[in-house]
C-alpha cells in the first residue's frame, strides 16, 4: 500500500498535527498520516514517542495545538469525545467495576437510546463472538486478565462503530495469551472490517497484526510501510534498529553509484552495502545487516551472490533449538550476531574457531549516520 | 494471633498486659456512654443509681422520662430542629463537598493546596472563633437567629468532611473509566451518573454521615446564632442542665446513643454490600 493513501480514500487524515503539553517542548512535531477504511494501522515506537497523544487527539482526549485532525471527511478537532463515535480498548481495560460484564457491554448502547430487546440480543451476539458467551452475569473483578481484555474488545465493538482505537492492550497479558490474543484481534478485524489503530511498543505484535505500521520517535514518523517493507527496507537506522534484530557497522562512504555504494569500516574493511539514506561520498553511515541474512560459509566453497566475505572469530555460541545465535568479531566489531540455521546436519562451530562469514549487498543497508 | 510456643516470659507478661489495657482503655471511653443507658431509667429525679436500682428490684425502674420527653413541646421542637438542621445542611454539604473534591482531584487544578486550605479551615480554625465571626456576620445580614443561618453555618462545618472523605476515594479512582464512558458516547451528566458517582458513593455516604453527626451534636453555633425557635437537642440539653436538672437529659441521650449506633451499623452495611457487588471485597 502506498504510503499517502491519496486524499478522497482517506478515513482518517492528521493534517500538520502538533501537540504539546507545556507550550515548548513538542510531543507530536507535524504529523501527517492518512488512515484507509479498514485498514490495521499500528502507531509503533518506544515509550514517550508522541504515539499514545496521537490516539488521544484522536479518540478527543488531548486536543491538537496544531493542525486539523478529519474522521470519514468531517473535521473533528472541535467534536466532543462522546459525539466521535469512535470505540476504544484502553491498556488497562477500563471496564466498570460496578456493572457485571452484560451491564458493561450494554452502557454503549443504553447511551445511545436503544430498545431493550435490540441490546439484550447484540450484547450475546458480542460475547459469543469473543467467546464470553455465558459469562454476562460475571462482574469484572471476577474475570481473568485474558477475559477481562476479551470484554474490552467486545465494549468497544457492540456499538459498531467504524473505526476502534486500541491504546496497548495486551500489555498486561503473559506472553501465550498475548499472542493468541493478536490473532483473535487480527482475525476480528478481518471479519467486521472495521478500522483499527493500534498503539504498542512490542514490535513482534505490530509485524503480526498490521496492515500498515507507523514507527514513531521523538515525535516524527520515522517510516510508514507495511511489516514486510518495513523489515526488509528500512529507511533509518531507527527504524533498522527498532524492528527486529539488526547489525551495526559505522563507516564512511567512498564511492557511491547506481543504488550501491563502497564503505570502508574504522578498520580499514571495505564493504558493498546498498545505498537507501546516505548523504553521499565522503560521509559517515550506519550499515545495518539482519542477522539472518549473514551466512557461515564452507570451507572453499564461495557462492558468488556474495560480495562480501570476511574472516570472523567465533565468540559465544547459544543454541536456540531452531537456530544457534552466534556472536563472532568481523570488521572490528565485537557483538557481530549470526543466526546459523539449526540444519540437523551437525555444526563445525565452536568458541575461538575461525570461520568465514559473507553476505549480498542487498540485505546491507547503509543508512544514516545517527 | 495467638501467643507462639517460642514466646519468651516477658513476650508472655505483655501478651495479657496489652489485652488489659486494651480493655481498660475502652472502658473509660465507654464508661461515661453506656452508664446512661440505665440512669435514664431511673425513676427518681436524680442522677445517681438509688438503693432499688442497685438491688434490680422493679420499682426502682421507669420510663417516666421518656414520657416526659415525648410530652414536652420544647423537646420535641428541639428533636424535629435538629433532624431538619441536620438533614439540610448534610444535603448541602454533601454536594458542595463531592463537587469540590471532584474539582480539586483534577490534574491540573491551579490553587489546589490554598483551595484546599481554605475549605478544610472550619476544621482547623477554633469553633468558638468561627462561630462569633459568624454570629457577627450573620446578624448584619440578617441570617441570626434564622434556619437558614444555622443551616449554612453546619454546611460549613460539615463541608471539609465530605471534602476529605471524597478526596481520599478519588485517590484510588481510575480516571480512564470517565475518559472510557465519554469514549463510548455518554455525555458527561451520564457519565457521573452511571460511572462516577456509583464508585465514588462510599467516601460520599461516609461525608454525609460525618456532616450529619457535626451538625447533630454541634452546640456552640447553635448557642451564638440560634434563637429559641431553632433550639437543637444539644442546645436543650444544655439548658436542661443549667436550668432544671432532669434524667429527661439522659432519656434524650440514650435516643441519641442509639440513633448514632444505628447509623453507623446501616451505612457499614451498605458499605459492604456496595463492595460486594463490585467484586472487591475481600474474601
Amino acid at each position: 500500500m502506498d504510503s499517502t493513501a491519496g486524499d478522497d480514500t482517506a478515513f482518517v487524515r492528521f493534517e500538520n498535527v502538533q501537540k504539546s503539553y507545556d507550550g515548548e517542548a513538542l510531543v507530536v512535531k507535524n504529523l501527517n498520516l492518512d488512515i484507509a477504511q479498514g485498514e490495521f494501522l499500528t502507531m509503533l515506537g518506544p515509550s514517550g514517542s508522541g504515539k499514545t497523544t496521537c490516539l488521544m487527539m484522536l479518540a478527543g482526549f488531548e486536543t491538537a495545538t496544531h493542525g486539523n485532525i478529519f474522521l470519514d471527511g468531517e473535521k473533528i478537532d472541535n467534536t466532543a469525545p462522546h459525539k466521535r463515535g469512535i470505540g476504544m480498548v484502553f491498556q488497562n481495560y477500563a471496564l466498570f467495576p460496578h456493572m457485571s460484564v452484560a451491564e458493561n457491554l450494554a452502557f454503549p448502547l443504553e447511551v445511545r437510546k436503544i430498545n431493550r430487546s435490540e441490546i439484550k440480543s447484540r450484547v450475546q451476539r458480542v460475547l459469543d463472538m469473543v467467546e464470553l458467551g455465558d459469562l454476562g452475569d460475571r462482574m469484572p473483578a471476577q474475570l481473568s486478565g485474558g477475559q477481562q481484555q476479551r470484554v474490552a474488545v467486545a465494549r468497544a465493538l457492540v456499538f459498531e462503530p467504524s473505526l476502534v482505537l486500541m491504546d496497548e492492550p495486551l500489555g498486561a497479558l503473559d506472553k501465550n495469551l498475548r499472542e493468541q490474543m493478536q490473532y483473535e484481534i487480527k482475525h476480528i478485524h478481518e471479519q467486521l472490517g472495521v478500522t483499527v489503530v493500534y498503539v504498542t511498543h512490542d514490535q513482534s505484535e505490530a509485524l503480526t497484526m498490521s496492515n500498515r505500521i507507523a514507527v514513531f520517535e521523538d515525535g516524527v514518523v520515522q517510516q510508514l510501510a507495511s511489516p514486510t517493507e518495513l523489515y526488509e527496507h528500512p529507511k533509518n537506522a531507527f527504524v533498522a534498529a527498532f524492528i527486529g534484530e539488526n547489525n551495526k557497522l559505522i563507516g564512511t562512504v567512498t564511492e557511491a553509484n547506481n543504488g550501491t555504494c563502497t564503505v570502508q569500516l574504522d578498520n580499514g574493511d571495505v564493504i558493498k552495502a546498498s545505498a537507501v539514506n546516505i548523504d553521499g561520498v565522503g560521509s559517515k553511515t550506519t550499515l545495518s545487516l539482519r542477522p539472518e541474512r549473514v551466512m557461515v560459509i564452507p570451507e572453499k566453497d564461495m557462492p558468488d551472490h556474495m560480495e562480501n566475505v570476511f574472516e570472523a572469530e567465533v565468540l559465544e555460541l547459544i543454541y536456540l533449538g531452531d537456530h544457534i545465535r552466534t556472536r563472532v568479531r568481523v570488521c572490528g566489531d565485537d557483538e557481530f550476531i549470526v543466526k546459523v540455521p539449526n540444519t540437523g546436519a551437525g555444526h563445525h562451530l565452536a568458541k575461538g574457531r575461525r570461520i568465514d562469514v559473507g553476505w549480498s549487498v542487498a540485505d546491507c543497508h547503509a543508512l544514516d549516520a545517527s | 494471633m495467638a501467643l507462639p510456643s517460642y514466646a519468651s516470659p516477658f513476650e508472655r507478661f505483655w501478651y495479657y498486659a496489652f489485652r488489659v489495657i486494651c480493655a481498660l482503655i475502652f472502658f473509660f471511653l465507654m464508661a461515661p456512654i453506656l452508664i446512661m443507658i440505665p440512669l435514664s431509667f431511673n425513676a427518681e429525679p436524680y442522677f445517681t443509681f438509688s438503693q432499688k436500682m442497685l438491688t434490680l428490684n422493679p420499682e426502682g425502674y421507669s420510663l417516666r422520662w421518656y414520657a416526659e420527653l415525648f410530652s414536652s413541646d420544647s423537646w420535641m421542637r428541639s428533636i424535629r430542629n435538629s433532624f431538619l438542621i441536620g438533614i439540610a445542611s448534610t444535603v448541602l454539604a454533601t454536594t458542595l463537598g463531592t463537587l469540590a473534591a471532584l474539582g480539586l482531584s483534577r490534574a491540573h487544578m491551579p490553587f489546589k493546596g490554598l483551595i484546599m486550605g481554605i475549605l478544610i479551615s472550619p476544621m482547623v480554625v477554633p469553633l468558638i472563633i468561627s462561630a462569633a465571626g459568624m454570629f457577627f456576620f450573620f446578624s448584619s445580614i440578617n441570617l441570626a437567629q434564622t434556619f437558614l443561618g444555622v443551616v449554612l453555618a453546619h454546611t460549613a462545618l460539615g463541608t471539609p468532611f465530605v471534602v476529605i472523605t471524597v478526596t481520599a476515594t478519588l485517590v484510588g479512582f481510575d480516571h480512564t473509566l470517565t475518559r472510557a464512558a465519554a469514549g463510548l458516547g455518554a455525555p458527561p451528566t451520564t457519565v457521573f451518573r452511571r460511572v462516577t458517582m456509583p464508585l465514588i458513593l462510599p467516601g460520599v455516604i461516609s461525608g454525609a454521615l460525618f456532616a450529619f453527626i457535626t451538625s447533630f451534636d454541634e452546640i456552640v453555633i447553635v448557642l451564638f446564632i440560634a434563637g429559641v425557635e431553632q433550639r437543637t437537642i444539644p442546645r436543650e440539653m444544655w439548658s436542661g442542665i443549667r436550668e432544671q436538672i432532669s434524667p429527661t437529659i439522659l432519656a434524650a441521650a440514650t435516643i441519641l446513643v442509639m440513633i448514632s449506633v444505628a447509623l453507623l451499623t446501616v451505612v457499614e452495611l451498605l458499605r459492604r454490600r456496595s463492595e460486594r457487588l463490585r467484586g472487591i471485597a475481600p474474601r
